[in-house]
Parts: structure tokens; C-alpha cells; sequence
């Protein structure tokens, strides 16, 4: 009994250790006192200060503008990497697999440094497109990692059936594999918009120097006056909120799935 | 063989490797139209790839596959008129029964004749309308018997009624063929033997072609036409039911099909055969002396008391089968099992008798192992790319090997054999097996075990693809891992070139 006492009383220490933090963020988004401890009644007013300030606006859109295009084009690219990469043969698999897991491990510096160099070897100027490739490149091996355990699992004979079936092989991947992986592109797709929003040192060595997004702007702000601006308060409590919708819909998505077998 | 436009697919000269290895060796078949013919044989035999050529789903490394005259080796399989039924169904998870049943349909193109508005006839390709779906949707699962699951989810199903969509998904195309690859594997015993009469009866309704691969030796007897047995790549023998049972041409056959007794025997006269210590009048040819694989089924022996029937033996064992008892009687060192409705006592004297019909008269598939060898700078044979001591003064009549490993003979003339190409022969009965995998020469893996009455008939495989065939007494099992030992003295070995070529100077 104290054992059992003990252990749940471990966990939530733990639990709280590690969520503290965001509730106290979240619990002071809604006052406008500069200081955090200092609660100086409810309030809203962060909030519309947040919608009014136009640069955290600007950030915000661009945020999300890189996030969904890039997302989109990882995707897409991802899933056809996965694809191609599941029915090469034994040999070229294995070592496709292995290259996909390298950006994963790498450190993210290590790429991002990499990619500049490589930009401004070619003569490219730091605009949009360079950032796009940035983030693409970032996201890539997480799409392909979350479908090729669709692809592993999907009866290998479906894709043949279809052919035998009539369908041409561009037919066979857009009626038969594809529907059978969409729960895996999906989650790849949400990963790689997470992974995007929140990404500051890639975005940070390739994008222009104009173009902010939540991150920079953040780190811009943090480093030139040391103190947290309130309405940022606000800004990560939306933040927090948008993740955790997302992450409850990847979960809900993947129960109805095992109640369904 | 048949008249030429009887002829649905035939199959020339096809071989398949796979990465080196050869799965399908120079298959040759014809298939008539409306033929039930079944691809049997044991997993890895190569009868699933046959299929899968067939299909289109592999092509052949050589040879050609004609579907009613035309080569279709290279089509691939969306443009061929052939629908197959997989192991594991392979039904499409995210649609409904409908929806994977009317799957081909969506996508066919059919020949249709039209009339504009001029009044021009004009001939077109369109998709089929709704209704002409809906109808054969509707025909294809009355046929499987699962008409009102329409809507209902794959993963609703059990297995059988997955194995019926799959079915309805194929033969709702009116292939010219349909190909089966194991159906009813996945099956429980009863849900099997139902469905293999079932498909029968569907064969029989529909009239087209069906092509059916299994392992299970029983089903294939049951449903077919025609039975093509393989092993190994290779076709053991064509024939229908009947003739593979009662003429199975070598032992692998009788072993595969049925239960069976398989002696080894000598001709020793005109239709006159030895084994079991005795001489029987049987019906086949063979040439006095050679020596020979002898087949009897255990329903074919009649058991009767002591000294009544042609050989006397001891009534060892005795099982309840329900329609029958299963004796085994051993005449001398040799078992024979004997099917009997009789309850008799065991462990007495009895004897048995056969009919000269039913002795069935085999060629020997082995005789001897022979093997493309050389010789090393050692002087060991290198078989299967593993040294064996041997005697080499055996390839150069009269020389004997001197100090430095040369042969010498009695005029002084040295021979370097090094590298030299030889003939390798090991008598059956010559090569010895070993669990320990140190103590032979070479390891292999045991693919295949036939009793012969006294003795068991083993094949292992090497690595690199080389067959030991060895008799031994002892029992072992299939996949077991053991090594090879041949003793020094009975590698009969012959230079492939003459001798001189070898001549030192």
C-alpha cells in the first residue's frame, strides 16, 4: 500500500515537474502584470494586445504559411520516397533506411550550417524558397518514418491484386496504396506541420533576414531587452493549445483504427 | 496432345532465377480450355512462381508463355485477361464488399457500337454503365452465395466469407483463366473440404480455366483434371488423379501422393521382381537385373493368416483409423503398413499378398551421386567447393605419388593433377551423415526424406546448391542441419581429360 502510495506519488511529481511550468504560463496569460507571481487581477488584455501587435501578426502568418507549404511539399515528396524506397529490392532498401535515418539523429546545427554553405556557395540569396527548402529537408525523414509502418503492415499482395484487377500501376497507387497508407501521411503531415512551426535554427540560418516567423521574433526579442514581453504569454498559451488539438487528433485517429481490428 | 485451338495457354521452355537461383527450370506445359489443372508440390518447388508468371507478376528469364496462340511472356498482368485468387486474399481493406467485387469492373472498357446523330455507326470504347456493374456485381456474389454482406465492411468478415469476396472479385472479370495460389490454406479442416467442392461445382458452371496451385496432396486430388507435380523447379510428372496414384513415375511422386510402402527391387526375369526376400510376377518392363524403386499402397496388400499369402512377417503395430486399421507388419528388417478393416491381434506371425496390378515398377531417381569436381594442389577432390581426401593414383592406372605430391608411373613420367577436371561417383549407400557440424567434410541442410521399407533416402543440400543423395538407417528429420562424410576410399573418381595433358615436364 505505501509502495503503491510512494510510486503514484513519484509519477505525479514528475508529471508536475515537467507541466508546472506551461499551467503557470497559461495561468498568467489571462493578467496583465509584467512581472510572473505578481497576479494583478483577470484579464483579457494580452490577448487583443496580441491581435493588435502587427509584427507578432506578420511572424504568426509567416509561421504558419512555411509550416502548411512546406508540410505539403514533405508530404507529398515523402510519401513517394516512402513508396519507392518500400518496393526497391532487399539490398537498396536497407541502405535507403539507413540514409533516411541520418537527418533524424544529426544535429540539427550540423544540417542547418550545411545547408547555408551550400547556398551560398551556389550564389542563391536567402529568400522564402531557401527557408522551404530548409524546413522540407528538416521534415522529409519524419514523413517517410511514419509511413513506412503502413506500408510494412498493408498486405503485400493488395498492390498486385489491383493490377491483376485491370489497374494500370499509377491506378493501382492512387485506388489501393495510397488509401491503405492515409492514416500514416496524415500523421506524417501533422509531424512535419509541428516540427516546422516550432523549428528556430534552420529557420534561423535560411530564411532572409526580414522574414520573421514566431520563432525568430521570440529570440530577436529575448535577446535585445532580456525580459519576456507579457503578450508573449498569450502567444505561447495559443501555441500550446494548437499542439495539444493536434496531438489529441493524431491519438483519436489511431484508436478508432485498433477498435476497428 | 490436343488439337491446336484446344489449347488455352501453353508454357515453353520457361526458367526463372532469382538472384542466380534457379526456381523454375524449363517448365513445359499446355493447358486446355475449360481444364482444372493443379500445381502441386512442396513449399519451394517453384509452383507459385509458375503461377505468378502466368499472371504476369513475374516474367520468365527465358522461354515464352502463349495465351490461345499469342505471346504474352511480356504483358503485364492489367492488359491480361486472367484474374487470380491469392493465399491471403488480399481484398482491399478500405472498401466495402461491393465496392472490391466491382473494382475491375470500374476500370474495364468494353466495345460498344454507336449511332450519332447523322446516323453514323460508329464503333467506341466505353466504361460500363451503372446497372450493367450493379448486375454483374450482384451475379458474381449470388455465385459465392453472398449476396446480402453487399455492404458490409472487409474486416467484418470471417475467413471464409473473405475467401468467397476474393473469389466474386475474380471470376466477376470473366477471366479466361482464373489462377488460385493456395485459397483455401488459411482455412480450418471442414471450411476447406466444403470449399473445395464448392470451387469445384463453380469450375464446372462457369467452364473457364482454372489454374491451382497447392501442397496439400489430397485437395489436388480431389478438384483437378490434371495434376502437374514438382519439385525443385523441375516437373516430376504430369497425369490426372488416377494416373499419378497408381503410376506414380518415381519415388518422390508415390512419397508426395498418398500413403506408400517403397522398396528398393531387382528385375530378376521377365515381369518377374525381387524384393521383401521374395520374387513377385508384376505387370512392367524393365530390363532383367537393373535394379529398381517398387511402389505398393497399403490398401493394395491383403493381409492373411501365417503361411497363406506370399511373405510371412510379424504384426508389429496396429492404429484405428475409423474406416480402417493401419497394421505395420515387418517382413525381415523391412516395414510394410498395411490397410485392413479386419480387427486382428498384433504381435503374431501373419502374411501378406499382392496382386501382380498393384506392384508398381519405378526407374530409380539415384543410382549414384555424381559430381563436376577438381583436384587441388593438396590432391583432395574439391566437391561443392570443399575439399574431400582421396585416393588420386586411381585416375592414372599403375602410378603411385611420390614425395612431392607428383603421380609417377613405372617409366618415370611425373603428373601434376593440380587444378586437373575430374568426374566424381559416391555410391548411395557410401556417404555417412553427422549431426555434429565439425566432424564431416561439408554441411547441408536435409531437404528431403523417403522411406524405403528398411532404410531412408536423404537429401542434403549444400550452400552452394549441391545435392548429397545418401541411405542411411537412421531417422532424421527435414531441415535438420548436418554435415557430409565421405570416407577416402570411396570417391571413384575420373580425369575428364586424358592424362597426358597432365604430363610434367
Amino acid at each position: 500500500m505505501v509502495k503503491k502510495i510512494f510510486a503514484k506519488s513519484y509519477v505525479a511529481l514528475i508529471l508536475c515537474l515537467m507541466y508546472a511550468p506551461i499551467f503557470v504560463l497559461i495561468a498568467f496569460s489571462f493578467t496583465t502584470s509584467t512581472l510572473i507571481g505578481d497576479w494583478s487581477g483577470f484579464s483579457l488584455e494580452l490577448y487583443t494586445s496580441l491581435f493588435k501587435n502587427k509584427e507578432i501578426m506578420e511572424a504568426l502568418k509567416n509561421t504558419v504559411l512555411i509550416a502548411l507549404s512546406s508540410a505539403v511539399v514533405s508530404t507529398i515528396l515523402g510519401t513517394l520516397g516512402a513508396i519507392g524506397i518500400f518496393y526497391c529490392k532487399k539490398k537498396v532498401r536497407r541502405t535507403f533506411e539507413f540514409i533516411g535515418q541520418i537527418p533524424i539523429l544529426n544535429p540539427e546545427i550540423v544540417t542547418a550550417l550545411s545547408l547555408t554553405i551550400l547556398f551560398v556557395f551556389l550564389g542563391i540569396k536567402f529568400n522564402f524558397i531557401t527557408l522551404m527548402i530548409g524546413h522540407i529537408i528538416l521534415t522529409i525523414p519524419f514523413v517517410v518514418l511514419s509511413i513506412t509502418p503502413k506500408l510494412k503492415q498493408m498486405d503485400s499482395n493488395v498492390y498486385e491484386a489491383a493490377l491483376d484487377l485491370g489497374a494500370k500501376p499509377s491506378t493501382a497507387l492512387r485506388k489501393v496504396v495510397i488509401p491503405e497508407i492515409i492514416p500514416g501521411i496524415l500523421s506524417g503531415f501533422i509531424l512535419a506541420v509541428t516540427l516546422s512551426l516550432d523549428d528556430y535554427i534552420i529557420t534561423a540560418f535560411t530564411r532572409n533576414n526580414s522574414f520573421q516567423t514566431i520563432s525568430t521574433y521570440v529570440y530577436g526579442v529575448t535577446a535585445k531587452k532580456g525580459a519576456l514581453p507579457p503578450t508573449l504569454r498569450a502567444l505561447t498559451t495559443i501555441i500550446f493549445i494548437v499542439t495539444l488539438v493536434l496531438l489529441i487528433l493524431l491519438n483519436l485517429k489511431g484508436k478508432k483504427k485498433e477498435v476497428r481490428r | 496432345m490436343a488439337k491446336k485451338d484446344d489449347i488455352i495457354i501453353s508454357i515453353q521452355n520457361v526458367s526463372k532465377e532469382f538472384d542466380d537461383v534457379l526456381v523454375v527450370d524449363d517448365f513445359n506445359l499446355y493447358i486446355k480450355k475449360g481444364e482444372f489443372v493443379t500445381f502441386l508440390g512442396p513449399s519451394g518447388c517453384g509452383k507459385t512462381t509458375t503461377l505468378r508468371m502466368i499472371a504476369g507478376f513475374e516474367m520468365p528469364t527465358s522461354g515464352k508463355i502463349l495465351l490461345n496462340g499469342e505471346d504474352i511472356t511480356n504483358l503485364p498482368p492489367y492488359k491480361r485477361p486472367v484474374n487470380t485468387v491469392f493465399q491471403r486474399y488480399a481484398l482491399f481493406p478500405h472498401l466495402d464488399v461491393y465496392e472490391n467485387v466491382a473494382f475491375g469492373l470500374k476500370l474495364k472498357k468494353i466495345k460498344a457500337t454507336v449511332t450519332d446523330k447523322k446516323g453514323n455507326v460508329k464503333e467506341i470504347e466505353r466504361k460500363l454503365t451503372r446497372e450493367e456493374i450493379d448486375e454483374k456485381v450482384r451475379k458474381a456474389l449470388r455465385i459465392v452465395d453472398l449476396e446480402e454482406l453487399e455492404w458490409r465492411d472487409i474486416s467484418t468478415l470471417s475467413g471464409g466469407q473473405q475467401q468467397r469476396i476474393a473469389i466474386a472479385r475474380a471470376i466477376v472479370n470473366e477471366p479466361e483463366i482464373l489462377l488460385l495460389d493456395e485459397p483455401l490454406g488459411a482455412l480450418d479442416l471442414k471450411m476447406r473440404k466444403e470449399m473445395q467442392l464448392e470451387l469445384k461445382e463453380m469450375h464446372r458452371k462457369l467452364g473457364i480455366t482454372f489454374i491451382y496451385v497447392t501442397h496439400d496432396q489430397e485437395e489436388a486430388l480431389t478438384m483437378s483434371d490434371t495434376i502437374v507435380i514438382m519439385k525443385d523447379g523441375m516437373i516430376q510428372q504430369i497425369g490426372t488423379p488416377e494416373d499419378i496414384y497408381n503410376e506414380p513415375e518415381n519415388a518422390f511422386v508415390a512419397d508426395f501422393i498418398g500413403e506408400s510402402n517403397i522398396y528398393e527391387g531387382t528385375m530378376v526375369g521377365d515381369k518377374k521382381i525381387r524384393f521383401l526376400n521374395h520374387v513377385f510376377d508384376c505387370v512392367d518392363e524393365f530390363p532383367i537385373h537393373e535394379k529398381v524403386d517398387v511402389v505398393l499402397r497399403p490398401e493394395d496388400i491383403k493381409l492373411a493368416p501365417v503361411n497363406q499369402g506370399m511373405v510371412n512377417g510379424k504384426l508389429t503395430s496396429k492404429v484405428f483409423k475409423g474406416v480402417h486399421y493401419e497394421y505395420v507388419m515387418m517382413v525381415g528388417r523391412s516395414e510394410v503398413v498395411i490397410q485392413d478393416t479386419r480387427n486382428l491381434d498384433i504381435n503374431c506371425e501373419a502374411s501378406i499378398s499382392v496382386v501382380p496390378f498393384d506392384i508398381h515398377i519405378m526407374k530409380k531417381e539415384f543410382v549414384s551421386n555424381m559430381y563436376d569436381a577438381y583436384i587441388d594442389k593438396n590432391n583432395k577432390v574439391v566437391i561443392s567447393e570443399e575439399p574431400f581426401e582421396c585416393d588420386v593414383t586411381q585416375l592414372i592406372p599403375g602410378t603411385v605419388l611420390d614425395e612431392d605430391g607428383y603421380l609417377v608411373d613405372k617409366d618415370g613420367k611425373r603428373y601434376d593433377l593440380t587444378d586437373a577436371d575430374v568426374k566424381v561417383e559416391v555410391g548411395l549407400k557410401d556417404i555417412e551423415i553427422a549431426d555434429d557440424e565439425e566432424e564431416g567434410n561439408i554441411t547441408g541442410e536435409i531437404v528431403s526424406i523417403i522411406y524405403k521399407g528398411d532404410h531412408y533416402q536423404v537429401i542434403v543440400r549444400t550452400e552452394e546448391d549441391e545435392d548429397f543423395v545418401v541411405d542411411t538407417e537412421y531417422t532424421w528429420n527435414e531441415l535438420d542441419r548436418v554435415s557430409v562424410k565421405i570416407a577416402k576410399e570411396k570417391i571413384k573418381m575420373t580425369l575428364k581429360q586424358e592424362a597426358k595433358n597432365y604430363v610434367k615436364d
